[in-house]
């Protein structure tokens, strides 16, 4: 049984360092802001998951296990919001290739919204820069 | 068997923490430096869970935790930063 468990431990410990060095070479070789994203976040879930289950099965603890669940669900909670951020601000500033979408959304919203108020998107941007520095005091 | 298991997850780490430095430096944009370091900090807490697992302790569980808050609240931030100064 302990000789199965040291199996299963190596095993996740690999797979979980794998999904960083994937996440690498993602890094190096995708050509765009978004693709990156997409290959950034491969440790971030499962990798952890694997690393941290390989942890606790070593370490023959459950105190260990809501800590690491903790952890594990902030990693959860946390990845979708920062890639929103970060996918907004890059079509934003523009560092997004669109001939590589196959459906834009934001496109939509954004024409409808400028149409709206008869702005342009680079006047509306402008706005609102503004009135964040307004509300600094 | 774990310490095999290690040193092979160790050099993983150490080569994808090299790609990702490469990309910090060449990064064309300041998003994908940042993109690059929140996956920097994930390494290093993946070599810490490694480190805990053939030393046997817990001593950096608490480290594991905060650099996962950190490492959101740091892009997050940047992202915010970056799409206000370049419409300014």
């Amino acid at each position: 049984m302990d000789f199965f468990l040291e199996i299963v431990v190596a095993v996740l410990l690999v797979v979980g360092s794998l999904m960083s060095l994937i996440a690498g070479i993602g890094l190096i070789t995708f050509p765009d802001l978004l693709s990156r994203m997409h290959a950034a976040t491969k440790p971030q879930v499962l990798g952890f998951l694997l690393l941290f289950a390989g942890l606790a099965i070593h370490l023959r603890s459950w105190i260990l296990v809501p800590v690491l669940v903790l952890a594990w669900g902030l990693q959860l909670l946390t990845a979708p919001v920062s890639a929103h951020m970060i996918g907004r601000a890059g079509y934003r500033t523009k560092h997004v290739a669109k001939e590589t979408l196959h459906v834009d959304e934001l496109k939509k919203v954004i024409s409808k919204h400028s149409e709206a108020t008869g702005n342009t998107g680079a006047v509306r941007k402008i706005e609102g820069s503004k009135a964040d520095e307004n509300e600094k005091p | 068997m774990i310490e095999t298991a290690v040193w092979i997850g160790g050099v993983m780490l150490a080569l994808a923490s090299i790609a990702c430095l490469w990309r910090v430096f060449k990064g064309p944009s300041i998003l994908d430096r940042v993109l690059a370091l929140d996956v920097i900090l994930l390494i290093i807490s993946s070599a810490l869970c490694l480190d805990m697992a053939i030393n046997r302790h817990t001593d950096y569980l608490l480290f594991v935790v905060v650099a996962c808050t950190l490492g959101f609240i740091g892009s997050v931030t940047v992202s915010r930063f970056v799409s206000d100064q370049r419409n300014a």
